[in-house]
Protein backbone atom coordinates (compact mmCIF):
# COMPACT_ATOMS: atom_id res chain seq x y z
CA UNK A 1 0.00 0.00 0.00
CA UNK A 2 1.24 3.44 -0.85
CA UNK A 3 -1.04 5.98 -1.14
CA UNK A 4 -4.18 4.27 0.46
CA UNK A 5 -6.09 4.80 -1.93
CA UNK A 6 -5.39 1.31 -4.72
CA UNK A 7 -7.63 -0.78 -3.05
CA UNK A 8 -9.80 1.72 -4.86
CA UNK A 9 -9.65 -0.18 -7.84
CA UNK A 10 -7.97 1.03 -11.17
CA UNK A 11 -11.11 2.83 -12.16
CA UNK A 12 -11.85 4.58 -9.49
CA UNK A 13 -8.10 5.60 -8.63
CA UNK A 14 -8.06 9.27 -9.66
CA UNK A 15 -11.38 10.35 -8.92
CA UNK A 16 -10.67 8.31 -4.65
CA UNK A 17 -7.26 9.82 -4.66
CA UNK A 18 -8.12 13.42 -5.38
CA UNK A 19 -10.69 12.86 -2.90
CA UNK A 20 -8.58 11.55 -0.45
CA UNK A 21 -5.47 14.36 -1.01
CA UNK A 22 -7.95 16.99 -1.65
CA UNK A 23 -9.87 16.77 1.70
CA UNK A 24 -5.42 16.41 3.00
CA UNK A 25 -4.69 19.39 1.25
CA UNK A 26 -7.47 21.46 1.32
CA UNK A 27 -9.91 20.83 4.60
CA UNK A 28 -6.41 21.92 6.92
CA UNK A 29 -6.95 25.39 7.66
CA UNK A 30 -3.33 27.01 5.85
CA UNK A 31 -1.21 28.86 8.67
CA UNK A 32 1.90 28.68 6.28
CA UNK A 33 1.28 31.03 2.98
CA UNK A 34 2.88 29.66 -0.31
CA UNK A 35 5.74 31.55 -1.89
CA UNK A 36 6.48 34.55 1.05
CA UNK A 37 8.14 34.50 3.61
CA UNK A 38 9.96 36.44 6.36
CA UNK A 39 12.70 34.91 5.50
CA UNK A 40 13.11 33.49 1.96
CA UNK A 41 16.09 31.66 2.15
CA UNK A 42 15.69 30.32 5.23
CA UNK A 43 12.32 28.46 3.71
CA UNK A 44 14.21 27.47 0.99
CA UNK A 45 17.10 25.52 3.03
CA UNK A 46 13.76 24.25 4.87
CA UNK A 47 12.28 22.60 1.89
CA UNK A 48 15.71 21.21 0.51
CA UNK A 49 16.73 19.44 4.75
CA UNK A 50 12.80 18.18 4.97
CA UNK A 51 13.13 16.62 1.42
CA UNK A 52 15.87 14.51 3.06
CA UNK A 53 14.85 14.26 6.71
CA UNK A 54 11.40 12.85 5.66
CA UNK A 55 12.76 10.43 3.09
CA UNK A 56 15.61 9.61 5.22
CA UNK A 57 13.33 8.54 7.96
CA UNK A 58 11.00 7.01 5.31
CA UNK A 59 14.46 4.81 4.20
CA UNK A 60 15.13 3.60 8.08
CA UNK A 61 12.07 2.37 8.60
CA UNK A 62 13.01 -0.38 6.40
CA UNK A 63 16.45 -1.42 9.04
CA UNK A 64 15.60 -4.89 10.26
CA UNK A 65 12.46 -5.50 7.00
CA UNK A 66 14.09 -5.61 4.11
CA UNK A 67 13.42 -8.45 1.86
CA UNK A 68 17.20 -9.41 1.63
CA UNK A 69 20.16 -8.81 3.80
CA UNK A 70 22.24 -6.67 1.13
CA UNK A 71 18.79 -4.68 0.54
CA UNK A 72 18.49 -3.94 4.12
CA UNK A 73 21.69 -2.43 4.29
CA UNK A 74 21.76 -0.46 0.81
CA UNK A 75 18.43 1.47 2.59
CA UNK A 76 20.06 2.48 5.79
CA UNK A 77 23.27 3.59 4.09
CA UNK A 78 21.29 5.98 1.95
CA UNK A 79 19.10 6.64 4.55
CA UNK A 80 21.88 7.41 6.92
CA UNK A 81 23.29 9.89 3.83
CA UNK A 82 20.18 11.79 3.37
CA UNK A 83 19.64 12.60 7.65
CA UNK A 84 23.52 13.16 7.28
CA UNK A 85 22.61 16.04 3.95
CA UNK A 86 19.52 16.96 6.67
CA UNK A 87 21.86 17.82 9.38
CA UNK A 88 24.12 19.63 7.45
CA UNK A 89 21.39 21.73 5.41
CA UNK A 90 19.47 22.05 9.03
CA UNK A 91 22.38 23.70 10.82
CA UNK A 92 22.80 26.04 7.92
CA UNK A 93 19.04 26.61 7.82
CA UNK A 94 19.32 27.38 11.68
CA UNK A 95 22.28 30.05 11.54
CA UNK A 96 20.44 31.86 8.45
CA UNK A 97 17.15 32.09 10.58
CA UNK A 98 19.59 33.66 13.16
CA UNK A 99 16.79 32.27 15.73
CA UNK A 100 19.36 29.92 17.76
CA UNK A 101 17.79 27.23 16.63
CA UNK A 102 20.11 24.19 16.04
CA UNK A 103 19.68 21.24 13.13
CA UNK A 104 17.89 19.01 16.25
CA UNK A 105 15.02 21.65 17.43
CA UNK A 106 14.54 21.88 13.73
CA UNK A 107 13.99 18.13 13.16
CA UNK A 108 12.16 17.59 16.20
CA UNK A 109 10.51 20.17 17.09
CA UNK A 110 8.48 21.48 14.51
CA UNK A 111 5.13 20.29 13.50
CA UNK A 112 3.99 18.65 10.17
CA UNK A 113 2.83 22.12 9.28
CA UNK A 114 6.10 23.58 9.42
CA UNK A 115 7.87 20.78 7.07
CA UNK A 116 7.97 21.74 4.07
CA UNK A 117 8.97 18.54 2.13
CA UNK A 118 7.36 17.55 -1.32
CA UNK A 119 3.98 15.08 -0.29
CA UNK A 120 6.12 12.18 -2.32
CA UNK A 121 8.63 11.39 0.46
CA UNK A 122 6.02 11.46 3.33
CA UNK A 123 4.13 8.62 1.68
CA UNK A 124 4.56 5.14 4.04
CA UNK A 125 7.01 3.03 2.29
CA UNK A 126 4.40 0.43 0.83
CA UNK A 127 6.08 -2.88 -0.51
CA UNK A 128 9.07 -2.86 -1.98
CA UNK A 129 8.60 -1.99 -5.30
CA UNK A 130 7.13 1.24 -3.67
CA UNK A 131 10.07 2.18 -1.91
CA UNK A 132 12.53 1.22 -4.55
CA UNK A 133 10.23 3.55 -7.76
CA UNK A 134 9.95 6.35 -5.08
CA UNK A 135 13.45 6.42 -4.41
CA UNK A 136 14.70 6.07 -7.76
CA UNK A 137 12.06 9.27 -9.05
CA UNK A 138 13.47 11.33 -6.13
CA UNK A 139 17.15 10.26 -6.77
CA UNK A 140 16.83 10.76 -10.48
CA UNK A 141 15.04 14.43 -9.64
CA UNK A 142 17.77 15.26 -6.80
CA UNK A 143 21.07 14.76 -8.95
CA UNK A 144 19.95 17.42 -11.07
CA UNK A 145 19.39 19.78 -8.25
CA UNK A 146 22.48 19.09 -6.18
CA UNK A 147 24.32 19.57 -9.48
CA UNK A 148 22.58 23.32 -9.99
CA UNK A 149 23.51 23.79 -6.22
CA UNK A 150 26.96 23.12 -6.54
CA UNK A 151 27.58 26.45 -8.21
CA UNK A 152 25.03 28.18 -5.49
CA UNK A 153 26.57 31.88 -4.57
CA UNK A 154 25.99 30.62 -0.65
CA UNK A 155 29.34 29.24 -0.16
CA UNK A 156 28.49 26.76 2.64
CA UNK A 157 25.14 25.32 0.62
CA UNK A 158 27.63 24.78 -2.35
CA UNK A 159 29.66 23.15 -0.39
CA UNK A 160 27.28 20.95 0.89
CA UNK A 161 25.64 20.45 -2.12
CA UNK A 162 29.15 19.34 -3.61
CA UNK A 163 29.14 16.42 -1.49
CA UNK A 164 25.62 15.21 -1.32
CA UNK A 165 25.97 15.24 -5.33
CA UNK A 166 28.42 11.93 -4.99
CA UNK A 167 26.01 10.41 -2.95
CA UNK A 168 23.03 11.36 -5.03
CA UNK A 169 24.85 9.99 -7.84
CA UNK A 170 25.68 6.66 -5.88
CA UNK A 171 22.12 6.16 -4.98
CA UNK A 172 20.68 6.50 -8.47
CA UNK A 173 22.85 3.87 -9.77
CA UNK A 174 21.70 1.80 -7.11
CA UNK A 175 18.03 2.50 -7.16
CA UNK A 176 18.04 2.62 -11.13
CA UNK A 177 19.48 -0.69 -11.48
CA UNK A 178 17.12 -1.99 -8.86
CA UNK A 179 13.90 -0.91 -11.03
CA UNK A 180 15.12 -2.23 -14.16
CA UNK A 181 15.36 -5.26 -12.29
CA UNK A 182 12.19 -5.09 -11.09
CA UNK A 183 10.61 -3.99 -13.97
CA UNK A 184 12.66 -6.80 -15.95
CA UNK A 185 12.33 -9.34 -13.86
CA UNK A 186 8.89 -12.07 -12.71
CA UNK A 187 5.46 -10.83 -13.70
CA UNK A 188 5.00 -10.58 -10.18
CA UNK A 189 7.78 -7.69 -9.70
CA UNK A 190 6.80 -5.77 -13.06
CA UNK A 191 3.06 -6.15 -11.72
CA UNK A 192 4.18 -4.37 -8.64
CA UNK A 193 6.79 -2.25 -9.89
CA UNK A 194 4.00 -0.44 -12.74
CA UNK A 195 1.59 -0.25 -9.52
CA UNK A 196 4.12 1.63 -7.50
CA UNK A 197 5.08 3.83 -10.52
CA UNK A 198 1.02 4.80 -11.32
CA UNK A 199 0.77 5.51 -8.01
CA UNK A 200 3.86 7.42 -7.47
CA UNK A 201 3.51 9.69 -10.41
CA UNK A 202 0.97 12.23 -9.62
CA UNK A 203 3.22 13.17 -6.35
CA UNK A 204 6.19 13.53 -8.78
CA UNK A 205 4.71 16.79 -10.12
CA UNK A 206 5.24 18.75 -6.90
CA UNK A 207 9.17 18.44 -6.94
CA UNK A 208 9.07 20.88 -10.45
CA UNK A 209 6.40 23.57 -8.80
CA UNK A 210 8.14 26.61 -8.26
CA UNK A 211 7.04 29.62 -6.58
CA UNK A 212 8.02 32.93 -5.06
CA UNK A 213 10.25 31.44 -2.88
CA UNK A 214 12.39 29.28 -5.32
CA UNK A 215 12.53 32.75 -7.80
CA UNK A 216 13.67 34.38 -4.97
CA UNK A 217 17.17 32.05 -3.97
CA UNK A 218 17.40 31.72 -7.96
CA UNK A 219 17.69 35.55 -7.66
CA UNK A 220 20.13 35.48 -5.28
CA UNK A 221 22.12 33.09 -7.00
CA UNK A 222 21.69 30.42 -4.37
CA UNK A 223 18.25 28.39 -5.78
CA UNK A 224 17.44 26.10 -8.71
CA UNK A 225 14.56 27.01 -11.03
CA UNK A 226 12.92 23.30 -10.72
CA UNK A 227 10.71 23.23 -13.75
CA UNK A 228 13.66 24.04 -15.82
CA UNK A 229 15.08 20.35 -14.79
CA UNK A 230 12.15 18.48 -15.75
CA UNK A 231 13.16 17.77 -19.28
CA UNK A 232 16.55 16.29 -18.23
CA UNK A 233 14.54 14.11 -15.18
CA UNK A 234 12.15 13.07 -17.58
CA UNK A 235 15.11 11.71 -19.97
CA UNK A 236 16.58 10.01 -17.31
CA UNK A 237 13.46 8.35 -16.02
CA UNK A 238 12.39 7.75 -19.28
CA UNK A 239 15.59 5.70 -20.52
CA UNK A 240 15.50 3.63 -17.04
CA UNK A 241 11.56 3.34 -17.11
CA UNK A 242 11.87 1.74 -20.80
CA UNK A 243 15.36 -0.27 -19.99
CA UNK A 244 12.77 -1.81 -17.45
CA UNK A 245 9.74 -2.72 -19.63
CA UNK A 246 7.34 -0.64 -17.64
CA UNK A 247 5.32 2.37 -18.71
CA UNK A 248 5.99 5.65 -17.99
CA UNK A 249 2.06 6.89 -16.45
CA UNK A 250 0.47 9.77 -18.08
CA UNK A 251 0.69 13.57 -16.36
CA UNK A 252 -2.64 14.25 -14.97
CA UNK A 253 -3.82 14.41 -10.82
CA UNK A 254 -1.22 15.98 -9.28
CA UNK A 255 -1.36 16.93 -5.56
CA UNK A 256 0.46 19.90 -4.02
CA UNK A 257 1.03 21.33 -0.72
CA UNK A 258 4.05 20.40 0.65
CA UNK A 259 6.16 22.89 0.31
CA UNK A 260 3.64 25.22 2.02
CA UNK A 261 2.96 23.29 4.60
CA UNK A 262 0.07 21.19 3.56
CA UNK A 263 0.41 17.54 4.12
CA UNK A 264 -0.95 14.45 3.60
CA UNK A 265 -2.16 12.43 7.20
CA UNK A 266 0.66 10.10 6.85
CA UNK A 267 3.63 12.28 7.59
CA UNK A 268 1.77 13.46 11.51
CA UNK A 269 2.33 9.92 12.11
CA UNK A 270 5.56 9.42 10.91
CA UNK A 271 7.05 12.26 13.04
CA UNK A 272 4.93 11.35 16.18
CA UNK A 273 7.31 8.23 15.81
CA UNK A 274 10.52 10.25 14.76
CA UNK A 275 10.25 12.61 17.16
CA UNK A 276 8.57 10.83 20.45
CA UNK A 277 12.43 10.09 22.08
CA UNK A 278 13.47 13.82 21.51
CA UNK A 279 10.33 15.45 22.69
CA UNK A 280 10.45 13.04 25.97
CA UNK A 281 13.59 14.13 26.70
CA UNK A 282 14.32 17.70 25.88
CA UNK A 283 17.29 18.71 25.69
CA UNK A 284 18.79 15.30 25.97
CA UNK A 285 22.12 14.47 24.41
CA UNK A 286 25.03 11.83 24.65
CA UNK B 1 62.21 30.23 6.65
CA UNK B 2 61.14 27.89 9.01
CA UNK B 3 58.91 29.32 12.15
CA UNK B 4 58.31 28.14 15.42
CA UNK B 5 54.69 28.01 14.04
CA UNK B 6 56.07 25.67 11.07
CA UNK B 7 57.76 23.48 13.12
CA UNK B 8 55.22 23.06 15.49
CA UNK B 9 52.73 22.24 12.73
CA UNK B 10 54.83 19.73 11.28
CA UNK B 11 54.94 18.00 14.98
CA UNK B 12 51.22 18.11 15.15
CA UNK B 13 50.88 16.43 11.55
CA UNK B 14 53.21 13.84 13.39
CA UNK B 15 51.11 13.70 16.52
CA UNK B 16 47.68 13.12 14.20
CA UNK B 17 49.86 9.83 11.97
CA UNK B 18 48.49 7.64 14.66
CA UNK B 19 44.98 9.13 14.93
CA UNK B 20 43.04 6.29 12.26
CA UNK B 21 39.91 5.64 11.03
CA UNK B 22 38.13 3.35 13.36
CA UNK B 23 36.27 1.09 10.68
CA UNK B 24 39.67 1.17 8.28
CA UNK B 25 42.39 0.97 11.09
CA UNK B 26 45.28 1.01 8.48
CA UNK B 27 44.86 3.90 7.50
CA UNK B 28 45.55 7.75 9.22
CA UNK B 29 43.10 10.85 9.24
CA UNK B 30 45.78 12.17 6.60
CA UNK B 31 45.62 8.99 4.69
CA UNK B 32 42.06 9.26 4.34
CA UNK B 33 42.74 13.07 3.46
CA UNK B 34 40.04 13.61 6.17
CA UNK B 35 42.76 15.77 8.25
CA UNK B 36 43.40 19.22 5.64
CA UNK B 37 45.03 21.16 7.66
CA UNK B 38 46.81 22.16 10.66
CA UNK B 39 46.66 26.04 12.08
CA UNK B 40 48.93 27.48 14.57
CA UNK B 41 48.72 30.75 16.14
CA UNK B 42 50.22 31.12 19.47
CA UNK B 43 48.94 28.48 21.95
CA UNK B 44 45.90 27.86 19.94
CA UNK B 45 45.89 24.74 17.44
CA UNK B 46 42.96 24.22 15.21
CA UNK B 47 42.98 21.08 12.92
CA UNK B 48 40.74 21.41 10.00
CA UNK B 49 39.14 18.37 8.72
CA UNK B 50 36.32 17.24 6.21
CA UNK B 51 33.68 14.17 6.57
CA UNK B 52 34.22 11.52 4.11
CA UNK B 53 30.39 11.13 3.95
CA UNK B 54 27.21 13.39 4.82
CA UNK B 55 26.54 11.16 7.54
CA UNK B 56 29.28 8.76 8.55
CA UNK B 57 28.99 8.31 12.06
CA UNK B 58 32.85 7.62 12.20
CA UNK B 59 33.36 11.56 11.79
CA UNK B 60 32.89 12.04 15.68
CA UNK B 61 35.02 9.15 16.63
CA UNK B 62 37.55 11.16 14.94
CA UNK B 63 37.56 14.22 16.03
CA UNK B 64 36.94 13.23 19.79
CA UNK B 65 40.40 11.12 18.70
CA UNK B 66 42.68 14.29 17.49
CA UNK B 67 41.83 16.36 20.36
CA UNK B 68 42.48 13.67 23.06
CA UNK B 69 45.64 12.28 21.02
CA UNK B 70 46.52 16.01 21.34
CA UNK B 71 45.91 16.67 24.86
CA UNK B 72 47.98 13.77 25.45
CA UNK B 73 50.70 14.78 23.44
CA UNK B 74 50.66 17.64 25.85
CA UNK B 75 48.41 20.34 23.37
CA UNK B 76 45.12 20.63 25.85
CA UNK B 77 43.10 23.12 23.74
CA UNK B 78 42.95 21.80 20.66
CA UNK B 79 39.91 22.45 18.72
CA UNK B 80 38.41 20.39 15.29
CA UNK B 81 36.79 22.47 12.70
CA UNK B 82 34.31 20.84 9.73
CA UNK B 83 34.65 21.89 6.20
CA UNK B 84 32.30 20.89 3.14
CA UNK B 85 34.43 22.35 0.63
CA UNK B 86 36.19 21.00 -1.66
CA UNK B 87 34.13 17.72 -1.22
CA UNK B 88 36.43 14.57 -0.01
CA UNK B 89 37.18 12.35 -2.61
CA UNK B 90 38.64 8.93 -2.75
CA UNK B 91 41.70 10.21 -5.34
CA UNK B 92 43.02 11.72 -2.31
CA UNK B 93 43.92 8.32 -0.79
CA UNK B 94 47.76 8.43 -2.26
CA UNK B 95 49.22 5.42 -4.20
CA UNK B 96 50.75 4.13 -1.11
CA UNK B 97 47.65 4.36 0.96
CA UNK B 98 45.85 2.08 -1.45
CA UNK B 99 48.27 -0.43 -1.52
CA UNK B 100 47.89 -0.37 2.57
CA UNK B 101 44.06 -0.98 1.93
CA UNK B 102 44.59 -3.67 -0.41
CA UNK B 103 46.89 -5.43 1.52
CA UNK B 104 44.35 -5.31 4.97
CA UNK B 105 41.92 -6.90 2.55
CA UNK B 106 39.32 -3.68 1.33
CA UNK B 107 40.09 -3.28 -2.52
CA UNK B 108 41.05 0.20 -2.76
CA UNK B 109 39.20 2.70 -4.86
CA UNK B 110 39.42 3.38 -8.65
CA UNK B 111 39.81 6.81 -9.62
CA UNK B 112 36.24 8.67 -9.93
CA UNK B 113 35.04 8.76 -13.17
CA UNK B 114 34.10 12.59 -14.15
CA UNK B 115 31.69 11.58 -16.87
CA UNK B 116 27.98 13.00 -16.43
CA UNK B 117 26.48 9.63 -16.98
CA UNK B 118 28.82 7.43 -14.49
CA UNK B 119 25.38 7.90 -11.90
CA UNK B 120 23.75 4.86 -14.84
CA UNK B 121 26.42 3.05 -15.41
CA UNK B 122 27.72 0.05 -13.83
CA UNK B 123 31.79 0.03 -12.29
CA UNK B 124 35.00 -1.48 -14.18
CA UNK B 125 35.67 -4.75 -12.83
CA UNK B 126 37.26 -5.00 -9.63
CA UNK B 127 40.70 -6.90 -8.56
CA UNK B 128 40.09 -9.45 -5.50
CA UNK B 129 42.56 -7.86 -2.63
CA UNK B 130 43.33 -11.53 -2.03
CA UNK B 131 44.14 -13.33 -5.12
CA UNK B 132 43.88 -10.35 -7.47
CA UNK B 133 41.33 -12.46 -10.06
CA UNK B 134 39.10 -9.51 -11.77
CA UNK B 135 36.30 -12.69 -11.77
CA UNK B 136 34.89 -10.91 -9.27
CA UNK B 137 30.91 -9.60 -8.59
CA UNK B 138 29.29 -6.73 -6.25
CA UNK B 139 26.88 -8.66 -3.31
CA UNK B 140 25.96 -5.39 -2.21
CA UNK B 141 26.48 -1.48 -3.56
CA UNK B 142 26.36 -1.00 0.24
CA UNK B 143 28.73 -2.32 3.16
CA UNK B 144 29.31 -2.29 6.35
CA UNK B 145 30.18 1.14 6.56
CA UNK B 146 28.86 4.39 4.28
CA UNK B 147 32.70 4.22 2.39
CA UNK B 148 32.40 0.49 1.71
CA UNK B 149 30.54 -2.09 -0.84
CA UNK B 150 30.64 -6.08 -0.52
CA UNK B 151 32.02 -7.72 -3.59
CA UNK B 152 32.40 -11.75 -3.94
CA UNK B 153 35.51 -13.13 -5.89
CA UNK B 154 35.06 -16.07 -8.08
CA UNK B 155 38.55 -16.75 -8.28
CA UNK B 156 39.00 -17.88 -4.72
CA UNK B 157 35.58 -18.05 -3.39
CA UNK B 158 36.23 -15.25 -0.76
CA UNK B 159 33.67 -11.94 0.23
CA UNK B 160 35.33 -8.95 0.35
CA UNK B 161 35.33 -5.04 0.91
CA UNK B 162 35.68 -2.71 -1.67
CA UNK B 163 36.36 1.08 -0.90
CA UNK B 164 33.38 3.17 -2.89
CA UNK B 165 35.02 5.32 -5.21
CA UNK B 166 33.58 9.13 -4.87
Amino acid sequence: MTTGKREAGDGKRDKVGSSVDGWVAGARPATATSGTAENPFFEYLLRLADDRLVLGHRLSEWCGHAPILEEDIALANIALDLIGQASLLLKLAGEIEGKGRSEDTLAYFRDAIEFRNAQLVELPNGDFAVTIVRQFLFDAWDVLVLERLTAASNQSLAGIAAKALKEAKYHLRHTAEWVRMLGDGTAESHARAQRALDDLWPYTAELFLRDAIDAEAVASGSGVDVESLRPRWRQTVDQVIGEATLTVPKDGFAPRGGRAGRHTEHLGRMLADMQSLARAHPGAAW
Amino acid sequence: MVTVADSRREEILTWLEEVKDPEVPVLSIRELGVLREVEVSGDEVVVVMTPTYSGCPAMHAMEADVVTTLARHGVPNARVRTVYAPAWTTDWISDEAKAKLAAYGIAPPARVESDDLVALRRRAPVECPYCHSVNTIVRSEFGSTACKAILFCNGCHQPFELFKAI
